[in-house]
């Protein structure tokens, strides 16, 4: 009755049975989430830090097997700083700047990342996503221990969701029989597959892309290949379409095939038959050891909405596209960000259920965003019509010789964060000679400043950012502390903080939401502005 | 810069003897992947996605 779907890297939660299985009523939670992925262990982390309980019910007992997601950007290490899992990911993980693209057996062009200075993370990481997921996994432990309310059942499977008004009735199995549960709040983590979707009927329109491609993670026995991403199309050895190599930690390579729509998956996935692409790629005399392997397909989709009344989809449930520009975790992690401090003031009575209705309007936003990245960049790695063919081998061919032709290459486009131009949320914008990149509604760009960065000390709630201007310490609005970061250009030894908060102004007041993104900016401090701006940010107005 | 549709070319018989050269002895194939980079090349010389646009309208308009 429980077979795995699966076999898992981390065995983490074995199933226990829990004192709710023998309650003769459903026990109510305030937050039940569906899924112990990344997107559900991260929300539980986010939830549980504020104190709000949070538990988690997975099928399964673990992290599962598998490399899977490998390309973690800034923005997510960003976030899983302020979750306290940010360094072991940062250590472990292999920083790479340099990509090449290839065509046939000739090299296009060269990019370096180029990464700007003066932020505590770099652009992006390789790691295997059990690692991410265990980085996470262990910060939740370490805040159980300081008593974070967070539980998670492994074997525990949802088998029928009934959605009340003002709440959830949840039906569980689990190996010793089913039993009930209710919740507050539900949230659905449980995958592009998501079973929570299927439950109650919901659709999950797009685009399908009729490709496959054959991943084989291979650890090196010499490690000759240099810490780059290497993209070919139309590469010389025919081991696919387009190919991909990549490094992650423990001297493993991701290759990615790119092998056409019509395949025998079974006889793909053979060993000695994935060795045969990887030996044309490699030569003869390169010495392997195959560590997993696994054939995916992918479309580009999301929910009309990804809250339906006392249940929200978040993650891969709620929005999926391609893996070219690494935006699925990637995105699902801003999710968790942006849902996390909404369902907190929420659950706690600071703010009206309406400002739910915004994780909709700022992440179907940043999901449509990913769409049309991931699109664009999946129809220029495999052109649907022979007239784009030539234009995508035009463009390589010119790219060769021609600088202008290489920001028209597109093999994938490296997740960025969103930032929410037309957020309901958002307050004033009176910082008229403020920079662009810091305007309303983008995410706050990290800084040096004194000895530490500036993100770590916005922290995890609202915050005012002030810049050679006296504000109060904190402020109160209706039962939200609003504390103060005051910072002038002694803290500023690089000259970030200027160029990043004040452009051509001489001062500023910055508010900050809980998930770092700007939520209104001024010249000089007034708490009325300040009060409005933050009522504004709670959905009050 | 709105797209120019009044003659604009400095010598029209000589651009389009240099249009048809360019293509001589080439197969079908050859032709289009030179029409391709022609337009990629032309396009970025151009720069501005407004005129472009036009330019994409007027072309299919005819």
């Amino acid at each position: 009755m429980f077979q795995d779907r699966y076999s898992l890297a981390f065995k983490l939660y074995p199933y226990k049975k829990s004192k709710d299985q023998d309650k003769p009523d459903a026990v109510r939670h305030p937050v039940v989430i569906v899924g112990g992925g990344p997107i559900g262990l991260a929300t539980a982390l986010d939830l549980g830090r504020q104190g709000i309980p949070a538990l988690v019910l997975d099928d399964h007992e673990g992290i599962g097997m598998g490399s899977r997601a490998i390309c973690f950007a800034k923005r997510t290490l960003e976030i899983a700083d302020r979750y306290g899992c940010g360094a072991p990911m940062l250590d472990k993980g292999v920083v790479w700047n340099v990509g090449k693209v290839f065509q046939d057996d000739r090299q296009v062009y060269e990019f370096n990342l180029l990464p700007e200075s003066g932020h505590r993370n770099p652009a992006f990481i390789n790691l295997q996503q059990p690692y991410f997921e265990k980085f996470i996994f262990d910060a939740i432990c370490t805040e159980q221990e300081r008593g974070a309310p967070i539980e998670i059942r492994g074997k525990n499977r949802v088998d029928a969701i009934d959605v009340k008004d003002d709440h959830v009735v949840l039906s569980v199995d689990t190996p010793d029989g089913a039993y009930q549960l209710e919740a507050d709040w539900m949230i659905a983590c449980d995958g592009a597959g998501s079973p929570t979707r299927d439950m109650l009927g919901l659709g999950f329109e797009g685009r399908v892309f009729q490709d496959s491609f054959l991943i084989a993670d291979i650890k090196m026995k010499s490690t000759e290949f240099p810490t780059e991403r290497w993209f070919w199309f139309e590469p010389y050895f025919k081991s696919g379409a387009s190919t991909l190599l990549h490094k992650q930690p423990d001297d493993v390579w991701r290759v990615d095939f790119q092998i056409g729509w019509d395949v025998d998956r079974k006889e793909e996935l053979k060993e000695e038959n994935i060795r045969r692409r990887l030996d044309a790629m490699l030569g003869d005399d390169v010495d392997y050891e195959m560590v997993w392997s696994s054939i995916y397909t992918f479309q580009c989709r999301r929910m009309d909405k990804f809250r339906h009344g006392r249940v929200l989809f978040a993650g891969d449930a709620a929005h999926q596209v391609s893996p070219f520009g690494a935006r699925g975790a990637n995105s699902g992690f801003q999710d968790v960000d942006n849902l996390g401090w909404k369902l907190g003031l929420v659950i706690s009575g600071k703010a009206p259920e309406s400002l739910l209705d915004t994780y909709d309007d700022e992440r179907i936003y940043g999901a449509d965003e990913n769409i049309l990245n991931s699109t664009r960049s999946t129809d220029f790695i495999t052109p649907k019509s022979k007239v784009s063919k030539n234009f995508r081998d035009a463009v390589l061919n010119l790219a060769e010789r021609y600088t202008f032709a290489r920001p028209l290459v597109n093999s994938g486009r490296l997740s960025v964060p969103c930032t929410y131009d037309h957020s309901p949320l958002n307050g004033a914008d009176d910082l008229p000679g403020g920079p662009v990149t810091s305007r309303v509604g983008s995410p706050c760009k990290d800084a040096p400043v004194g000895h530490g960065f500036l993100l770590d000390q916005l922290g995890n709630d609202f915050a005012i950012l002030a810049i050679n201007t006296d504000v109060p310490n904190s402020v109160d609005i209706d039962g939200i502390n609003v504390r103060s970061v005051s910072l002038n250009t002694t803290d500023d030894l690089t000259g970030a903080l200027a160029e990043r908060y004040l452009g051509s102004e001489s001062q500023a007041v910055y508010l900050i939401r809980p998930d770092q993104h700007v939520t209104a900016r001024w010249r000089e401090y007034d708490e009325d502005a300040l009060r409005s701006a933050v009522r504004k940010a709670c959905g009050k107005e | 810069m709105p797209l120019i549709t009044e003659p604009n070319l400095y010598s029209p018989d000589d651009f389009y003897a240099d249009l048809i050269a360019a293509h001589e002895g080439l197969s079908d194939e050859e032709s289009e992947a030179l029409n391709s980079r022609l337009i990629l090349i032309l396009s970025n010389h151009i720069g501005e996605r407004e005129t472009l646009k036009q330019a994409l309208e007027a072309a299919k308009k005819s």
